[in-house]
């Protein structure tokens, strides 16, 4: 079984079985109290759990609010930690878009859309499933401000979305995992540098 | 779980230390460390979204040294413990989300503390001393806080006196540090600039000491006034084309933090008639501040206590032995429905369940 969690867009809370199916899922749609809700999410999917061992954590990795997602990837790796389970790290776009495969399978390419705050948008361009039936990416995920997209995505089948299935990552994470691919890095996709500035001289206060 | 020595392992977040602790009952395991300061130090400040990102790749490397250096596993252990508060929101959330994962992972109970109680609770920990004393005062210093606390009973009563009402101490150390061109953190700085500086060379303003302040203020501190004066000095002396005498300069501020902070602190024992009081606070590593509080509260017959600086810092440990205190005196775990809360209340030793709503006010970061 595998374990996935995403806190990119609300708080998701998903586990799959063996064969990939999803076993439960539980999610709040709420942009906001991650903190809050996380534990008691993760709780309510593995009362739901027979002796049946989980054998990984599938961290939703983002793009999304810094705040909130880093909250997921956190309580990903203790729970995985507390465990002695692996975590796997998962673009939070590729869920949306194997979420989005499974109900339409498109023949042409779709992209992914989320609020990425600052009236800018993050979006992965993606056509259809690769040989080991991950979401393919065709263009890497970029942020785009919202007054853009129309010129930048043109006829370009666009999927907003507003919140994730974290059995679908879990999903993706299985299909890594029995492919032994690597989907993203152990820091969070923040596609923004910290919002600081190095200081100027002290100003003068007057005399 | 043994409720006289519970293994409790704390995880503190509420600034810019990875902090994990492992206590058993009042003893001391471990207590593992990441800072993320010297990415600060370009900023001159701490930056709180850096922070974060720092606690999200330290936290698991810290739980790891830490479990190895208390040579325990993750299942041995009785209870988690978690700051909830105050501190930054953002940094308090990683914190906050590790520790619930983890405590669901292990189906242990998980105990939400507040980060200043914690401050006091560390002297708990300190080798080889007498249990803590009650009733005390507390002085708890540090680039975050600035808090003068009656301490009635650590686990149930504990009253907040005063605090800072614009910067916190180790935040005025590290802006006039700046204004002086001295890196940052400025607090060992300004201790070596100072070495052989006058501290009575320039009187600088004793904030919300007068009279007049006293009586609404008398156990609250100001330090932005103070920055300013510095300023002031300095552009005087500068028009005037004097060399700066950096060494008073910095010496003399010192000098106005450190005495309204002890002044205060004693005001408070003698007022309240609690002969004790108890320091903490990475500015105690200040050392003119340490000496001045021996200084004159011998001289009130006033007993002090300062723990170790590892201890005096924000660490795990301190949190790790708060929730060991509560759970020896037979307070139930925390709901798993606490958030983040950057201005928790003293009072709120332990958060039982959902906090107000913290998230919201950082919401603009990501
Ligand atoms: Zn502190």
């Amino acid at each position: 079984m595998i374990l996935g969690v995403d806190t990119s867009l609300g708080t998701a809370v998903g586990l799959i079985g063996r064969d990939g199916r999803t076993l439960v899922e539980v999610a709040n749609a709420e942009p906001l109290g991650h903190a809050e809700v996380i534990g008691a999410l993760m709780e309510q999917v593995l009362a739901s759990v027979g002796d049946e061992r989980i054998d990984h954590v599938a961290a939703g990795m983002g793009p999304g609010p810094f705040t909130g997602l880093r909250i997921g990837i956190a309580a990903a790796r203790a729970f995985a930690l507390g465990r002695g389970i692996p975590v796997v790290a998962v673009p939070s776009h590729h869920a949306a878009a194997l979420a989005f495969y499974e109900q339409e399978a498109p023949a042409q390419p779709f992209a992914i859309l989320t609020d990425a705050r600052r009236r800018e948008s993050a979006v992965t361009v993606y056509e259809g499933l690769d040989v080991d039936g991950i979401p393919h990416v065709v263009v890497d995920t970029v942020l785009v401000p919202r007054a853009e997209i129309d010129r930048r995505l043109g006829a370009l089948r666009r999927i907003e979305v507003a919140s994730l299935s974290a059995a679908a990552l879990a999903r993706v994470a299985r299909r890594a995992l029995a492919a032994g691919r690597t989907l993203a890095g152990s820091e969070p996709l923040y596609l923004r540098a910290p919002d600081a500035r190095v200081p100027a001289a002290p100003k003068r206060v007057g005399l | 779980m043994s409720a006289i020595e519970p293994l409790v392992l704390g995880i503190e977040t509420s600034c810019d230390e990875t902090g994990i602790g492992i206590v058993r009952g009042r003893t001391l395991l471990s207590n593992a460390i990441a800072s993320s300061m010297d990415e600060h130090a370009r900023y001159g400040g701490v930056v709180p979204e850096v922070a974060a990102r720092a606690h999200l790749e330290e936290l698991q490397p810290a739980i790891e040294r830490a479990l190895a250096e208390a040579r325990v596993r993750l299942e041995d252990l009785d209870a988690v413990a978690v700051t909830s508060g105050p501190g930054l929101a953002g940094a308090l959330m990683v914190g906050i989300g590790a520790a619930k994962g983890l405590a669901v992972s292990l189906g242990k109970p998980l105990y939400a503390v507040n980060h200043l109680v914690g401050h006091i609770a560390a002297d708990i920990l300190t080798p080889d001393s007498e249990p803590l004393e009650y009733p005390t005062i507390a002085l708890l210093v540090s680039g975050g806080h600035t808090s003068l606390l009656h301490v009635r009973d650590l686990t149930t009563d504990v009253e907040l006196l005063g605090e800072t009402m614009d910067d916190a101490a180790g935040e005025a150390f590290d802006k006039v540090a700046r204004i002086l061109g001295l890196p940052y953190p400025g607090g060992p700085e300004i201790d070596r600039a100072a070495l052989d500086g006058d501290p009575a060379a320039i009187r600088f303003p004793r904030g919300l000491s007068r009279a007049s302040d006293l009586e609404k203020h008398r156990y609250d501190f100001s330090f932005s006034g103070l920055k300013t004066a510095v300023a002031r000095w300095i552009e005087r002396a500068e028009a005037a084309g004097e060399p700066v005498p950096v060494a008073d300069v910095a010496a003399s501020f010192r000098e106005a933090v450190v005495d309204v902070l002890v002044t205060k602190a004693l005001a408070a024992c003698a007022d309240r008639g609690v002969p004790r009081l108890l320091l903490g606070g990475g500015v105690i590593a200040n050392r003119r501040l340490r000496e001045l509080t021996l200084e004159r509260a011998a001289a009130a017959g006033v007993t002090v206590r300062i723990p170790p600086l590892s201890l005096c810092t924000d660490n795990g440990a301190m949190i790790a032995v708060l929730a060991a205190e509560l759970i020896s005196s037979g307070r139930p775990a925390s709901t798993l429905a606490f958030g983040a809360d950057s201005t928790l209340p003293v009072t709120e030793i332990q958060v039982a369940a959902a906090g107000r709503a913290a998230e919201s006010a950082v919401a603009g970061i990501g």
